[in-house]
């Protein structure tokens, strides 16, 4: 039954630019600080405060929009939104309605069915709105302004997106592009990437697109699928008992794992859009775009294709580390520094993942050198300390950003080159497992192994293995050699 | 004499000469404040210590020679629009009766650093919208030439206190008129420069694309003077334009031979004041006779201006006004039960009936609907009237018009005529929405003896022949002083004879 129809999804992405000032001053827009320290009178509404540009934000905006393919408009202007509110200090926003910086854009995204486009209407510049912080305890609100005029890319897409996989896509694409160029760091947690996701149903093959809703406060990429799941099954349900869908904005609830009606669109407000009297219109000559297009970072599929052909890297490693920027960057400077990709990606594909993982860390918060893993890997190399050590010695360098030479030093971890304390190992081991001894001479080569591995333990790692070896086959054939 | 009967030139000059210093300045223009305010209210706040204090630096600044500007030392009063740093800035409006700046306006900031001093805040129309200064929270400033009449406005308590000799100059800004207005009707001199002369910061707007400060003096020397200090590129003011630098006051020469000067034919119809007709027709002639070449033409705007300029004004304004809401500074309802309550009573209890009117026909123009039908028709009338004046201009060197229908009227007519008041602003607005200058300046008294002004538009960037034009025909007359202007130097006669006058 559910079959006959379709889900149509249209997303409205909002992402904080990482520029150092504000997108009409010059205060920090750094997140978080104490509350109302990143202010001045003009983000902060005063009388007789006036806006001024930060060329940087048209910057990079016409960055991401030569990466979305859309229209650069040669003469943008902004407007004012008008509505009353005390996060908005001046009571409107100046945002882009008339004559978007950026228009008919479009983003590829894999699919189970092969590549699909997804459309961009239209993306704009605007002001971040400060935070409203409410006391139960004294009944009053306070409000914060450190967030007040940060600038904001809108990013508004077509309904061509059709499934919770396909939004997510679209999404991870739109991340990964945005913070290969730099321009943000894209952190849904933190607010500087907000997702508003409009959906609606209808049946396959429709040409009219069903009544939307949409949906709020989507805190992750997860919850904007679990969210699209929820809504257009809501939508199912009351189209297939005949109901009819409310024209609405809802509220998802992330823990519950359902959405409230928040206000109806017949409520909306009229936002008074005007255009901004205190901004001239901005005037975008080509070679701005020209200077802007040449000093483009590499893009992930560029670098995806260069790690394979410059690096040798297989393909899948390749994607892993450009799937996660703060990868690529890493991999990309350490192995500069050592000169040995493989190793590289070898250490951040196995180790690095896995203790990212155990200790719940995001990739972002990777802050160690990548000299310190350079050199840990010529350590290696050089023989002066096991794979095991190597590895007790990485996860220092990821927690604490050790520099693994000096902590080899400090702790005796480099290999013992002793071959007279080797053996004396050596011989309390073959005393201790006589059992495996006896299963080598009896021509059970592999019980070596065993032995090596005891002889490693005993040496908690600090002995080359091929040099154990070695040893224990000489001693071995010693001890056999009396009775021949 | 006073030393604030001088103009604020011959002032700089004494104190530059050390004749007198800049605290004597100071405290005589203070002294004449203390005289003549309750009969004249062009003051909402004098800030005596910090004027005083302002004036002990000014002048150790030029004993020391680091004060070039003609204008050092001289006193000077600022419209209540334009923030000053620690002095309580109030828009004449009870929404901001306690907020004190933390920074001053770029204009203000540029002429303290030329060593003008700043005495005080001026009296103003709320937020600037009205043509009388009656809209004022704080009670209205009157005539110094009769003080039953109106001042104008909204630049109203700037242009009575040069008036009345309180200061020699004063800063007002110029939305729609309201430097010209009440300079004619004060008999003084007032600049709206071409838009983006003045940096705007720090004045808290109404309208912020026909916004302009300006300064208000006795003469055109004056006036150029503070031009060339207010007059810069300023980076905080995204609309503020570079200019090639020129220095206004010494652009003024009498030599105006060739000028072209057009007067509008359909400026002078019906509405006007007869004695203001021949006020043009007799300039006109002073001009000629200086070897300026004066014909007449049609400019066939009148009728779209006002309508225009209300709708494009009146829609800025309702949204620059939106940041009045009691939430970060200024007045705030006392009890309230949730924001949006908190919003009305604040906005209702804090703005007079004039900003309302206003705002609520702003936000009328904009919202859905209606924004296509008002607001985008007002912009194509807007765009066309400049194409019009910019037409004119290419023959004339400058335009001579009324600067309003009458002379000053008295007190409370417009009262309860909200539209009788908008349409007096006929001759004015137009400058303003073409951004370009425009100087009113005093040219005889009618026969009331109520001062008659008249206005000179000029092109874009081209306030330099509007000064000399001014400076020409000023050449040719004596500069005539208010009445309250010689109070203190009035017999006992005098006072007796208004005072017989008045029951």
């Amino acid at each position: 039954m559910s079959k006959a129809y379709e889900t149509v999804i249209g997303l409205e992405v909002h992402v904080e630019l990482a520029t150092k000032t504000k997108i009409f001053c010059a205060c920090s827009t750094e997140f978080g600080g104490v509350p109302n320290s990143h202010t001045c009178p003009v983000c902060t509404g005063m009388p007789g405060a006036l806006p001024v540009l930060n060329k940087r934000v048209v910057e990079y905006a016409i960055a991401v929009g030569l990466a979305i393919n859309g229209n650069i408009r040669k003469c943008c202007q902004f407007d004012r939104k008008n509505y009353f509110y005390p996060d908005n200090p001046q009571n409107y926003q100046i945002s882009q309605l008339y004559l978007p910086i950026c228009t008919d854009g479009s983003v590829e995204i894999p699919t189970d069915t092969g590549k699909k486009t997804i459309g961009i209407r239209e993306m704009h510049m605007e002001e971040d709105a400060g935070k409203l912080l409410h006391s139960r305890s004294d009944m009053a609100s306070i409000v914060d302004y450190n967030r007040s005029g940060v600038p904001l890319l809108e990013i508004v897409t077509r309904p061509d997106i059709r499934s919770a996989k396909e939004a997510v896509a679209f999404l991870e694409k739109l991340r990964l592009m945005l913070q290969y160029l730099g321009v943000s760091d894209c952190k849904l947690n933190e607010g500087s990437m907000r997702v508003d996701v409009n959906v609606s149903v209808r049946k396959e093959g429709a040409d009219r697109l069903g009544t939307r809703t949409e949906m709020k406060n989507l805190n992750s990429f997860r919850a904007v699928a679990r969210a699209i799941e929820s809504e257009s099954s809501r939508h199912r349900k009351l189209l297939e008992n005949g109901q009819k869908i409310m024209f609405e904005t809802r509220r998802w609830d992330d823990k519950r794992g359902i959405s409230h009606p928040m206000r109806t669109k017949e409520e909306a407000r009229d936002y008074r859009y005007f255009p901004e009297p205190d901004l001239p219109p901005i005037l975008i000559e080509d070679a701005w775009i020209a200077r802007i297009e040449k000093e483009r970072p590499e893009m992930p599929e560029e670098k995806l294709e260069r790690y394979q052909r410059e690096f040798g890297l297989p393909k899948y490693d390749a994607s892993i580390l450009v799937g996660e920027k703060h990868f690529a960057d890493l991999f990309e400077e350490a192995t500069a520094l050592c000169g040995k990709p493989k190793k590289v990606s070898n250490w951040i594909m196995g180790e690095l993942i896995c203790l990212l993982r155990e200790n719940e860390m995001a990739a972002d918060k990777i802050s160690f050198s990548p000299e310190n893993l350079a050199k840990l890997i010529d350590l290696v190399d050089a023989g002066q300390i096991s794979g095991t050590v190597a590895k007790e010695i990485f996860a220092q360098i990821v927690t604490k950003d050790v520099d693994p030479e000096k902590y080899m030093d400090e702790k005796c971890l480099g290999m013992v080159e002793d071959e007279d304390l080797l053996r004396e190992v050596i011989v309390s081991v073959i005393c201790v497992h006589s059992q495996s001894v006896e299963d080598y001479k009896r021509g059970k080569k592999r019980a070596i192994g065993f032995l090596v591995g005891q002889a490693m333990k005993t040496m908690r790692g600090k002995a080359n293995p091929k040099t154990v070896h070695r040893l224990l086959e000489e001693a071995l054939s010693y001890e056999e050699a009396p009775r021949a | 004499m006073s030393l604030m009967g001088l103009t604020a030139i011959e002032l700089g000059r004494k104190i530059k000469k050390k004749e007198v210093s800049a605290a004597e300045a100071v405290e005589e223009a203070l002294e004449a404040i203390e005289k003549k305010e309750t009969a004249i209210h062009s003051f909402l706040t004098v800030d005596k210590e910090g004027a005083r204090r302002r004036a002990e630096q000014v002048q150790r600044r030029i004993c020391k020679g680091e004060l070039t500007s003609p204008l050092a030392g001289v006193p000077m009063a600022v419209k209540d629009n334009l923030c000053t740093r620690g002095i309580r800035t109030t828009c004449a409006s009870r929404l901001l009766s306690d907020f004190v700046p933390t920074y001053t306006a770029e204009a203000v900031c540029r002429l303290e650093h030329a060593g003008v001093i700043v005495l005080g805040k001026t009296n103003m129309d709320e937020f600037a919208m009205g043509s009388t200064t009656e809209t004022s929270a704080f009670g209205a400033t009157k005539n110094p030439w009769d003080t039953k009449h109106v001042p104008g406005g909204s630049s109203g308590g700037s242009c009575a206190a040069v008036s009345a000799e309180e200061c020699s100059l004063a800063l007002g800004s110029d939305t729609g008129g309201s430097i010209r207005q009440p300079a004619s009707f004060c008999g003084v001199t007032g600049l709206k420069p071409t838009y983006g002369t003045v940096s705007r910061y720090g004045l808290i707007t109404y309208a912020s694309s026909l916004d302009q400060i300006g300064p208000i003096a006795r003469n055109v020397e004056d006036c150029a003077a503070m031009l060339d200090e207010i007059a810069s590129f300023d980076k905080k003011d995204a609309t503020s334009v570079k200019r090639q630098a020129c220095s206004f006051r010494e652009a003024l020469t009498e030599d105006i031979k060739g000028l072209r000067i057009g007067i509008p034919s359909n400026h002078l119809s019906e509405g006007l004041q007869k004695e203001i007709r021949q006020a043009i027709f007799a300039v006109s002639e002073t001009l000629k006779q200086q070897g300026a070449v004066v014909e007449e033409f049609h400019l066939d705007f009148m009728d779209y201006a006002v309508p225009a300029y209300y709708v494009i004004a009146c829609a800025e304004a309702s949204s620059n006004l939106a940041r009045f809401d009691g939430v970060k500074y200024g007045y705030r309802t006392k009890e309230y039960a949730n924001l949006e309550e908190m919003y009305k009573k604040t906005r209702s209890e804090g703005f007079g009936s004039e900003a309302k009117r206003r705002i609520l026909l702003g936000s009328f123009v904009l919202s859905s609907g209606y924004y296509e039908e008002y607001y985008k028709k007002a912009l194509r009338t807007r765009a066309w009237i400049k194409q019009k004046l910019d037409q004119a201009l290419e023959r004339y060197d400058a335009i001579l018009a009324p600067v309003a229908p009458t002379t000053a009227p008295k007190l409370g007519v417009f009262e309860g005529n909200p539209l009788k008041m908008y349409q007096s602003d006929i001759y004015t607005v137009a400058a303003n929405l073409a951004g370009l200058p425009a100087i009113s300046f005093p040219c005889g008294t009618d026969c009331n003896g109520l001062p008659i002004g008249l206005q000179l538009i000029g092109g874009c960037f081209r306030e330099q022949e509007l000064l000399k034009a001014v400076y020409a025909f000023e050449c040719t007359r004596n500069y005539q002083r208010s009445p309250f202007a010689m109070e203190g130097e009035r017999t006992e006669k005098c006072h007796r004879r208004e005072y017989e006058q008045s029951i």
